[in-house]
């Protein structure tokens, strides 16, 4: 077991929820962004740190339009990669990309790279399992954990094969949809989580429409934890790090709290 | 996805793949409707009340079948026999509609209640639109705001047949995120959605769903030609940008080895500048669920493309194409946007046709390098009613 799967296994034991916040590389800015990620990791349990793309077709305005803002001020995915070595954080790193830039370097160089900037995962939206062996092989090569993604349109054989190749944790999406807030969340992220826990025993982590303190809570009562992305990314570019870094306080005790 | 596969050479390959390319490059939530997709294609193709619905439509619909054409003073100019398959002359203007209205009869067939499509110039955007409105469905059409500009008379007919059609701001605003924001929208409707992709392109089983009904083009140019002059042609010619037209017309003369098969990309500026040849000057990557030539940058970000026709400008191409490119069963050559106009020009002169800007490229490489050839079957993909502004501004430049 690689350390990033150690890591949340045992603050899972120890009745933890996870909160794993995600940043755009480069958002709001390069300068900046060292210390947006400091801010975001500082009560999270793993970092999810996106890298900008041309054809993000998973991510809703929010993301997309930072990842267009990104890669207009001159970070692209390898870029971000580079700005996010340069920040000392003690959560864990995940780089989340689009396959294509990983395609154009080569598997193994990307993970080289990513390995080399300190990543400790890789999430890779439009890889399908029937296509990802060789990535995850290159992965877990360098001790890249795989955290693949089950959706609530995943049939239950294709959640055992999902599941079984996770070594990190299980990405479950709560709804059909892109990234981006919701009203509600989605009376189907229970059931995704239900599906997967039949599967593995890896850790479960809700993702898509996570957007505030009490869909966290409600989430992590059948789930392991939570990702919160375009909410958090929205907040960073309209107020900056330090209410990124109170809002994810809130987040982390309204989790402890429910946890009790 | 290891269902063995005859492929229309007669090679056995994988399913939803084209030698190393196609494939599935989607979000997890897709996958189940491909799937889906895939099989219902599989039991319709091989229902004969299905194929034979299709085929009614084809011919009361569509009008089919579409003529092969003489172009005899056309000819004169090219040295060679030039025979046109007049794509230009079924419903809506263009080959499109034989991809639509196959597409929402198997919607209907899979109960779906909802069409969606992406559309660059407007051609598949209408087409989709018509398809939509004869079988009574909602239609929403994803659109690049810029080409929701410059291709404003077919936002109109979108319009007036009932679509909502949606402006993309994204990106660069053209046909590749319009195929991104029509793809959003399906993972989020997929249960009650069918997106009609509008080109041989996207994740399996679409590059061979589309092919399989785009191909009816040359079966019938086969079958024409053979009537006609008692034989094959030397080479069969047509445009291509994701290539719907181009397969379909090439598909019946893959194992005729005697038949040169020549596709036209759009060089643009020129191929040192900006274009939208994929296979010409791109390189193997990933966009739009499939693994094909993309245009991109070092760092695998997809690059803009540029045509002076909306039709070819995409920074991909269909999977089948890379694998013919790559197993030299066809050729490609790229016809700048300037070259394109003296082939649009050339027609409408001869032959009193006025051609859509993507076949004007194929025209415009037959003008330049048909008489090689003794007979020459070149696909017209649509007609140039769209272009005619883009046309006349080029002239006064």
């Amino acid at each position: 077991m690689n350390g990033l799967a150690s890591r949340l296994e045992e603050r899972r034991a120890g009745g933890r929820k996870l909160l794993v916040p995600y940043v755009m590389g480069g958002i709001p800015d390069r300068a900046s962004f060292p210390e947006v990620m400091a801010a975001a990791a500082e009560h999270a349990d793993a970092l999810e740190v996106g890298l900008p793309f041309s054809d993000p077709l998973m991510d809703g305005p929010v993301i997309a339009d930072a990842g267009e803002r990104a890669m207009s001020s001159g970070t692209g995915p390898l870029d971000a990669l580079e700005l996010a070595a340069q920040a000392q954080v003690g959560a864990p790193k995940i780089a989340m990309t689009y396959y294509n830039p990983i395609h154009r370097i080569g598997e193994v160089e990307f993970c080289e790279r990513a390995a080399a900037a300190g990543f400790a995962g890789l999430i890779v939206p439009d890889i399908p399992v029937e296509e990802s062996e060789s990535l995850r092989k290159a992965a877990g090569d360098r001790a890249l954990s795989w955290i693949p993604l089950v959706a609530p349109t995943s049939s239950a054989r294709r959640v055992a094969d999902i599941v079984a190749t996770a070594t990190g944790f299980v990405y479950a999406v709560s709804t059909l949809g892109v990234t981006g807030a919701r009203e509600s969340l989605s009376e189907r992220a229970a059931r995704v989580v239900a599906a997967c826990r039949e599967a593995t025993d890896a850790p479960v982590v809700v993702g898509i429409g996570v957007s505030n303190a009490v869909q966290a809570v409600e989430a992590t009562r059948s789930a392991d934890g939570v990702v919160i992305g375009s909410a958090l990314v929205d907040l960073v570019l309209r107020a900056g790090p330090e209410a990124a870094r109170e809002f994810l306080a809130g987040v982390r005790s309204a989790l402890d709290d429910a946890a009790g | 996805m290891t269902t063995p596969l005859v492929k229309p050479d007669g090679s056995v390959g994988v399913a939803g793949r084209f030698g190393e390319f196609g494939g599935r490059y989607v979000p997890e939530s897709l996958m189940g409707a491909l799937d889906e997709l895939e099989r219902e294609w599989e039991t319709a193709r091989a229902d004969p009340g299905f194929t034979d619905e299709l085929a009614r439509l084809l011919k009361v619909v569509v009008g089919r079948p579409t003529p092969l054409y003489d172009a005899t003073r056309f000819s004169e100019r090219v040295g060679a026999r030039v025979l046109l398959k007049r794509e230009d002359l079924a419903h809506t203007g263009a080959h499109k509609i034989n991809n639509t209205v196959g597409q929402a009869l198997l919607a209907v067939r899979m109960g779906k209640s909802r069409i969606i499509a992406e559309t660059g110039a407007g051609q598949h955007g209408v087409a989709a639109a018509t398809a939509a409105a004869y079988f009574g469905l909602p239609c929403v059409v994803y659109m690049g705001a810029t080409d929701v500009e410059r291709q404003h008379l077919n936002v109109v007919r979108m319009e007036m047949l009932g679509a909502e059609v949606v402006p993309v701001e994204a990106g660069s605003a053209t046909l590749k995120d319009a195929i991104n924001e029509a793809l959003r929208d399906w993972v989020t409707n997929v249960e009650s959605t069918h997106y009609i992709i509008g080109s041989v392109v996207g994740p399996h089983p679409y590059p061979e769903l589309v092919a399989s009904l785009q191909s009816i083009i040359g079966e019938e140019a086969r079958a024409q030609v053979l009537e006609l002059t008692g034989g094959l042609p030397d080479e069969v010619v047509a445009c291509v940008g994701g290539g719907s037209n181009a397969v379909g017309l090439f598909r019946a003369f893959y194992r005729d080895q005697s038949v040169r098969i020549t596709g036209v990309e759009a060089a643009g500026e020129g191929l040192d500048k900006r274009h939208g040849a994929s296979i010409s000057a791109g390189e193997p990557g990933i966009l739009h669920g499939a693994r094909s030539m993309v245009l991109q940058g070092a760092d695998g970000r997809i690059t803009e493309a540029h045509s002076i026709s909306a039709g070819l400008d995409y920074p991909g191409v269909g999977p089948e194409h890379a694998w013919l490119a790559t197993s030299g069963r066809a050729t490609y050559r790229a016809v700048t946007d300037e070259d394109a106009l003296v082939g649009f020009k050339a027609l409408a002169e001869t032959e009193g046709i006025l051609a859509a800007l993507e076949p004007s490229h194929a025209l415009a490489h037959v003008l330049a390098h048909g008489a090689a050839s003794e007979t020459i079957v070149v696909g017209l993909s649509g007609r140039g009613d769209k272009d005619m502004t883009t046309i006349a501004r080029a002239g006064k430049g």
